[in-house]
């Protein structure tokens, strides 16, 4: 072995980031240290807020120079301090040493651009190349992050791409110029299950072919189970420990690190007792709903979002429903909230069929079915406090003020809050605190079903594990019946006593989660279940 | 359930409990508020005070046609000898009870509009290819059409400035209004059965203030400049009562002799404008820092 090889692709030393004053702690971060070898990938994983993507952007030379300020440390890209280099020497580097892909692939492609143009340019500005073979040489990099007809899709425009091949094009402009270390910060959080399983499987392929060194930023420990090298586990900034991916995936020494790992759902469902048959709390009889109509102005292109869906949810049941995006389980959500209204069929609540009532009606029954949605920064209104926001329901169904703020303060207990914080606006509260709000407000007006619509999808693994026990314990303690919305088969088999699995809008599966998991039916389901992160992983557990 | 969630809220929590003091401290810091702010004040005060000290700007004086500015007529005399500071003084009055009513008038319409045509999507075909007619037709040419229709009074012009001011203060409502409308903390209210007015008042009406107040400023603006043209070509407030645009109108035949005729209201109508689209951008960048980056 030469000497050059044996330098590693990225050292970083002792590296301290300066957060502005005014911030929640001084350090964005503090004495980071890890190395990335050739042909290595390193997972860098901590939750919101831990420093992991600041990381990235200083490597890249891409953090605000005004708001951020490296004041310790060094950073060796093939033993060179990036830290000393001028604006101009560091765009030189990326791209052609380093290469970036980001989480949002839709946003990171400039959409007035053909892709074979975007990859196109990075060869342009780097390297000294005629026009015909910067082409040949973008077709050869297409080709080779398996996108189909290279060639043709040279051509195409960003939105005519699905979200797995638009990543692949970011991951071909960051490849194209073969640099010695890739950084991808959560390249795979926004796409689905099944696309995801074929990027991780794509560079981890091509990290193997070209001896890259990768940087890979997550927060899910599926991921960091099928592609890690070695794991980097980063906390408030600081790295609180480092080892091969099974040190610290079954035995992590640090408690912050066990505390993350323990909180991984497990894939495999608990033995839960089968319920007895209590009364139907809510049904759905041939459930349709159509987008799109044929008018003067429209097109006449229609989508069918939810097909012939039938539903039986029972009182003291969590049922669970799972699907990529576009499979039409939030739609279905939304229907029986009348949030939408359906094109057909029946949703009987209480032996009335509410489907196509009028608003005047429907009053009434709004009461019995809540919902909790996905995102719990724009679930509340900032410009009211949180104890408005939690009796207004209650009021709107005559309840006085003074019952319903008593009403307000037991709820704020029951979901581990302190009832003084009902005077308190929502910019105040973590995203996991307002999520219990959120569940406070639906639990006020005393509901009999609650939907979850992606309620845990935008939390940290930690906070998840939370919030998913307090809505097993409040389903529980109302008797409520659960309808749980989500596209994360870990959470589901953790919470739902039977399981409905969604193919564009179709409902392609239905049974008790624990005969889905061990023996799914549709080719569908397999593969889903197939593609989950982590599946062959048994992540430590504490408990 | 671990229970240190109670302690992480109490240490979570900001202590400001509510955001208005710093905002209004923003605005006072904020360098285009003061300095417009501050001479619209000034504008204002002379419109209100100015005439009770200043000579009748309807009394003729024959001996004292168009004398150039002076110790004894500041901005000179027209041809009929009235005196012209009198006349930009008085005239300020109308330009900004123009402007001002303008503004409020159409804000006000135009949010009522906006937040139906918004949220029933029922009514929202019917009232904005309305709003799309109105926008067709020329402010001006409007204008002209409703003043000879019904008679050139104060109120006429008001009116005939507000209808083409209206659909532009429709769209941006009804923008805000299609926003908010999908924000799921309305879809929660729905789902609490709280009713369409409470709704629209609670939940959706507040998110448009900021845009609004920046929007009327600028309408303001607009009004005041309509107002000026609609006063040259002699289809905007009478001439017994002094207004910019009508004194300049007047002023045009005696450019060449006595330039000041034209020249002082002009100066007049281009500081308040520009008075009040300074206020406007000052508002803008301290209302909605959001908005400012993207106009």
């Amino acid at each position: 072995m030469n000497e050059i090889s044996d330098t590693p692709v990225l050292e970083i030393k002792g590296l301290s980031v300066l957060l502005p004053d005014g911030a929640d702690r001084e350090f964005a971060i503090e004495e980071v240290s890890f190395s990335i070898g050739r042909s290595e990938i390193v997972c860098i994983v901590g939750e919101s807020g831990s420093g992991k993507s600041v990381t990235a952007f200083t490597v890249m030379g891409l953090i605000p120079k005004k708001d951020l300020v490296p004041v310790a440390g060094e950073i060796l890209l093939h033993g060179e301090n990036l830290l000393g280099k001028s604006d101009r020497q560091m765009r030189r580097l990326r791209g052609k040493k380093m290469g970036m892909v980001f989480q949002e692939p839709m946003t990171a492609l400039n959409p007035v651009i053909k892709v074979g143009d975007q990859i196109a340019e990075i060869l342009e500005i780097h390297a000294n190349m005629s026009a015909s073979a910067r082409k040949k040489r973008v077709i050869e990099t297409m080709e080779d992050v398996s996108l189909p007809e290279p060639v043709k899709m040279y051509d195409s425009y960003p939105h005519q791409l699905s979200g797995g091949q638009r990543q692949r094009i970011m991951i071909a402009m960051a490849l194209v110029l073969e640099p010695g270390l890739l950084i991808a910060d959560e390249p795979t959080t926004a796409l689905d299950v099944t696309t995801q399983a074929e990027v991780l499987e794509l560079i981890r392929d091509i990290q193997a072919r070209h001896g890259t060194g990768v940087m890979f930023i997550t927060h899910d420990f599926g991921v960091v189970a099928d592609i890690a090298d070695r794991v980097v586990v980063m906390q408030n900034g600081k790295v609180v420990e480092q080892g091969t991916r099974d040190e610290i995936l079954s035995a992590p020494s640090h408690p912050y690190t066990k505390m993350l790992i323990g909180s991984v759902p497990s894939l495999t469902p608990p033995n839960r007792p089968i319920p007895e048959v209590a009364e139907t709390a809510l049904e759905a009889k041939a459930l349709n709903k159509t987008y799109g109509r044929v008018g003067l102005f429209e097109n006449g292109r229609m989508v069918k979002a939810a097909q012939d869906v039938e539903l039986i949810l029972r009182r003291g049941e969590t049922l669970g429903v799972v699907g990529e995006s576009g499979s039409g389980k939030s739609t279905v959500a939304r229907c029986m909230v009348r949030l939408i209204d359906p094109t057909s069929g029946d949703i009987n609540v209480a032996g009335t069929n509410i489907a196509q009532m009028a608003e005047s009606e429907l009053r009434a029954y709004r009461q019995k079915i809540q919902i909790v949605f996905q995102d719990p920064y724009r679930s509340l209104n900032p410009r009211r406090t949180v104890g408005q926001s939690i009796v207004e329901g209650p009021m709107n169904f005559g309840l006085s003020g003074t019952e319903a703020q008593s009403r307000a303060e037991n709820l704020m207990r029951i979901v581990g809050l302190a009832p003084e914080a009902l005077t308190r606006f929502p910019h105040q509260f973590s995203g996991g605190q307002r999520q219990r709000i959120c569940i406070a407000r639906a639990l006020a007006m005393e509901p009999r079903v609650l939907i979850a619509d992606e309620a845990v999808s935008a939390l940290d693994v930690s906070v998840q594990a939370q919030v998913l026990r307090l809505l097993q314990d409040v389903r529980e303690r109302y008797d409520l019946a659960m309808l749980f919305i989500t596209h994360d088969l870990r959470v589901a088999a953790q919470i739902c006593d039977r399981i409905m699995v969604m193919q564009r809008g179709v409902v392609v599966e239905e049974g008790r989660t624990s005969e889905v998991y061990a023996n799914p039916q549709h080719p569908y389901t397999r593969s889903l279940l197939n593609a989950a992160p982590g599946r062959e992983t048994n992540f430590a557990r504490y408990s | 359930m671990p229970d240190h969630s109670q302690d992480a809220i109490m240490a979570d929590a900001v202590l400001s409990e509510h955001e208005d003091p710093s905002l209004l401290a923003g605005m006072l810091n904020n360098r285009a508020i003061f300095w417009g702010g501050g001479l619209l004040i000034l504008f204002a005060l002379i419109a209100a005070i100015g005439p009770f000290l200043t000579l009748d700007p309807t009394e003729l004086n024959p001996i004292k046609r168009l004398k150039s500015p002076s110790a004894e007529a500041w901005f000179g005399s027209d041809f009929l000898g009235r005196d012209i500071f009198s006349r930009v003084i008085y005239g300020a009055r109308v330009s900004l009870v123009v402007g001002i009513a303008v503004a409020l008038i159409s804000v006000g319409i135009g949010l009522i509009l906006g937040l139906v045509a918004g949220y029933v999507r029922v009514l929202d075909a019917v009232i904005m290819r309305t709003m799309d007619g109105l926008m067709s037709i020329p402010a001006i040419l409007l204008a002209i059409a409703l003043i000879s229709l019904s008679g050139a009074t104060l109120g006429t012009v008001i009116l005939a400035i507000v209808i083409p001011e209206v659909p532009r203060v429709v769209r941006l409502v009804r923008a805000v209004v299609l926003t908010v409308r999908e924000e799921p903390y309305v879809e929660a209210a729905i789902a609490a059965g709280t009713r369409l007015p409470l709704i629209l008042k609670r939940h959706i009406l507040p998110n448009t203030i900021a845009p609004l107040i920046v929007q009327a400023t600028y309408v303001c603006a607009s009004a005041m400049l309509t107002e000026s043209i609609l006063g040259f070509l002699g289809a905007g407030i009478p001439p017994e009562i002094p207004s910019w645009g009508n004194i300049m109108s007047e002023g045009r035949t005696y450019f060449q002799i006595s330039p000041w005729i034209i020249f002082f209201p002009g100066i007049g109508l281009a500081l308040t404008v520009l008075a009040v689209n300074i206020v406007g951008d000052g508002l803008r960048d301290t209302l909605d820092p959001r908005i400012a980056r993207k106009i």
